[in-house]
């Protein structure tokens, strides 16, 4: 599109708000009850956070790449593409994420989860948690139906923000390379609800980059506190 | 090609034979037919009120979004509407208009608008063979550059389908009020039929150089965006119609907006798009009845501007 750069959120739309929460009502109907085995997914990550240790941490990265690849195909190509001709490359950059988990965490093991004693894991549980539990309720309660729920697993958007959360426990050397596409799918996906004028859509973005914040935070007190450390020895 | 008696012929035959199809309950008044104005190159007469389809007909695979599409195209059709606009752009949309004329018999009185909307002019070919076998039609009436993305690669591949027999007529579009200057240029130096551009109550800088061109240079004006995406209609419903509405038959917002562009004479047809029958049936109606005259246009944009 020439000028491109002159064109709002608003003029790029090319749905409406019925179309776009439609298609998650569609798409929960047809495929009920897969949302219990994504819930069940969900459940088993805070366990193996719970149990900590390498190993949890390299299986949380696989069922994790496991949902990205789901939502890439099943959600963005299957669905999402019938109406937004971008969702083809966001079918590919969320193939992309999926890959770069299984690398740097399954791989690399660059995902190790710390107990939740220090403000980034806390905040990084209460995401994830949120992500599982409070985001598919937001819908109804802002007065949509049951049936158009975003649930972790087969909606992008907890599934992001699960990952965020995910990534906040990692603790003092953050895997930097897994942050950018769930963010940039949350500004999107915000300016997305913006554009449909959704009461909703500052919850997204905010909650990324409050994540991202606390993340670069955290990797800046633990140089700091390293720094120090090695000063005194 | 349009004036041939063999063709009208047949369109006419086509049209009787599909009038039962789009017209089922017997017994009932037709409504009155809108006016219609002339294209400018060809003579041929297009009712003043189009049907967009950015946004309300891409509904994807959504079955019953499509069947109340088909019926906001059936009512379109009833109302004595013509021309359909879309494009590669509009996401599904092009599909559900296929879903649509299937669904309603291929109405004869069709006139069919589409885009070509690819950097690669090579490829325009191709994709407006996708668009017409997604909208399930022997041709397109009228093929439109859209937003003039790479206007010089595809304006001479158009006007070589339309030499060709496999168009009707050629035009190029804008909207927003984008590239006017570009547009002007077009206007004045390529054998185009149609421009397609943003014009309402508002959005009014078309009025200063680019609808008096088209008068000028014998060019036919669809018009997109009159109700600014609804935007312009919402802040208007905050207030009552004038009561000097009545003067022009107007009954509603909607009425009002769609005659103030439809009365300019350089405006061929206004396309707003929806999703609701009752909202299509009120847009013909606006191509009912009386239409402002330059007097009354201003004091219509005048009044708007103060509310």
């Amino acid at each position: 599109m020439s000028e491109w750069w002159t064109y709002g959120p608003r003029d790029l739309l090319m749905f409406s708000a019925r179309t776009y929460y439609r298609l998650f009502e569609l798409y929960n109907t047809e495929l009920w009850p897969l949302q219990i085995v994504a819930l069940v997914l969900g459940a088993a990550v805070l366990v193996l956070w719970r149990h900590g240790g390498d190993r949890a941490g390299r299986a949380i990265a696989a069922i994790l790449a496991v949902c990205w690849l789901w939502v890439a195909w099943g959600f963005h190509w299957q669905r999402y593409a019938s109406i937004n001709w971008a969702a083809s490359f966001f079918a590919l950059a969320f193939v992309v994420q999926a890959l770069l988990l299984l690398w740097a965490a399954v791989v690399r093991g660059r995902l190790t989860p710390l107990p939740a004693t220090r403000l980034p894991q806390r905040a990084g549980l209460g995401l994830l948690l949120f992500a599982l539990l409070i985001f598919p309720l937001m819908g109804p309660l802002l007065g949509r139906s049951w049936t158009q729920a975003e649930v972790f697993g087969m909606a992008p958007d907890p599934t992001a923000l699960a990952t965020l959360g995910v990534l906040l426990f990692a603790g003092a050397r953050p895997a930097w390379v897994l942050f950018p596409i769930p963010v940039a799918w949350c500004l999107i996906s915000g300016a997305t609800l913006w554009a449909m004028e959704a009461p909703d859509f500052a919850i997204v973005p905010l909650a990324a980059l409050l994540a991202l914040l606390l993340a670069v935070g955290g990797a800046l007190t633990n140089a700091r506190s390293g720094s120090l450390t090695a000063l005194i020895k | 090609m349009e004036k041939s008696p063999d063709l009208a012929r047949r369109r006419l035959l086509r049209a009787v034979a599909a009038a039962p199809l789009l017209w089922p309950a017997l017994g009932r008044a037709q409504p009155a037919r809108p006016a219609t104005r002339a294209i400018p190159s060809s003579g041929e007469a297009v009712p003043l009120v189009g049907l967009g389809s950015w946004i309300t007909f891409n509904v994807g695979n959504d079955r019953a979004a499509r069947d109340a599409s088909a019926e906001v195209m059936r009512a379109f059709f009833l109302a004595g509407g013509r021309l359909i606009d879309s494009s590669p752009m509009y996401g599904s949309s092009q599909e559900v208009i296929g879903y649509g004329l299937k669904k309603l018999g291929r109405p004869a009185n069709l006139f069919a608008a589409d885009k070509v909307w690819i950097s690669n002019g090579a490829e325009g070919r191709p994709q407006i063979e996708t668009s017409r076998r997604l909208w399930g039609i022997p041709r397109f009436d009228l093929i439109q550059v859209h937003n003039l993305l790479s206007w010089q690669a595809h304006l001479p591949t158009l006007f070589a389908m339309k030499a060709a027999g496999q168009l009707r007529y050629v035009g190029i579009t804008t909207s927003h009020g984008r590239r006017h200057g570009e547009m002007a240029q077009i206007m004045a130096s390529q054998p185009i039929d149609f421009v397609q551009l943003t014009y309402n109550l508002i959005d009014r800088e078309a009025e200063q150089r680019l609808l008096p061109l088209a008068r000028e240079r014998g060019i036919a004006v669809i018009v997109n965006r009159p109700f600014q995406q609804g935007v312009l209609i919402r802040r208007l419903q905050r207030h009552p119609l004038p009561p000097w509405a009545s003067e022009i038959d107007c009954t509603s917002w909607a009425q009002f907006a769609l005659k103030f562009i439809i009365s300019h004479p350089a405006v061929t047809c206004a396309i707003p798009a929806t999703t609701r029958v009752d909202h299509v049936r009120e847009n013909m109606g606006a191509a009912v009845g009386r239409l402002p005259d330059q007097a009354m246009s201003a004091r219509m944009a005048a009044w708007v501007g103060r509310l």
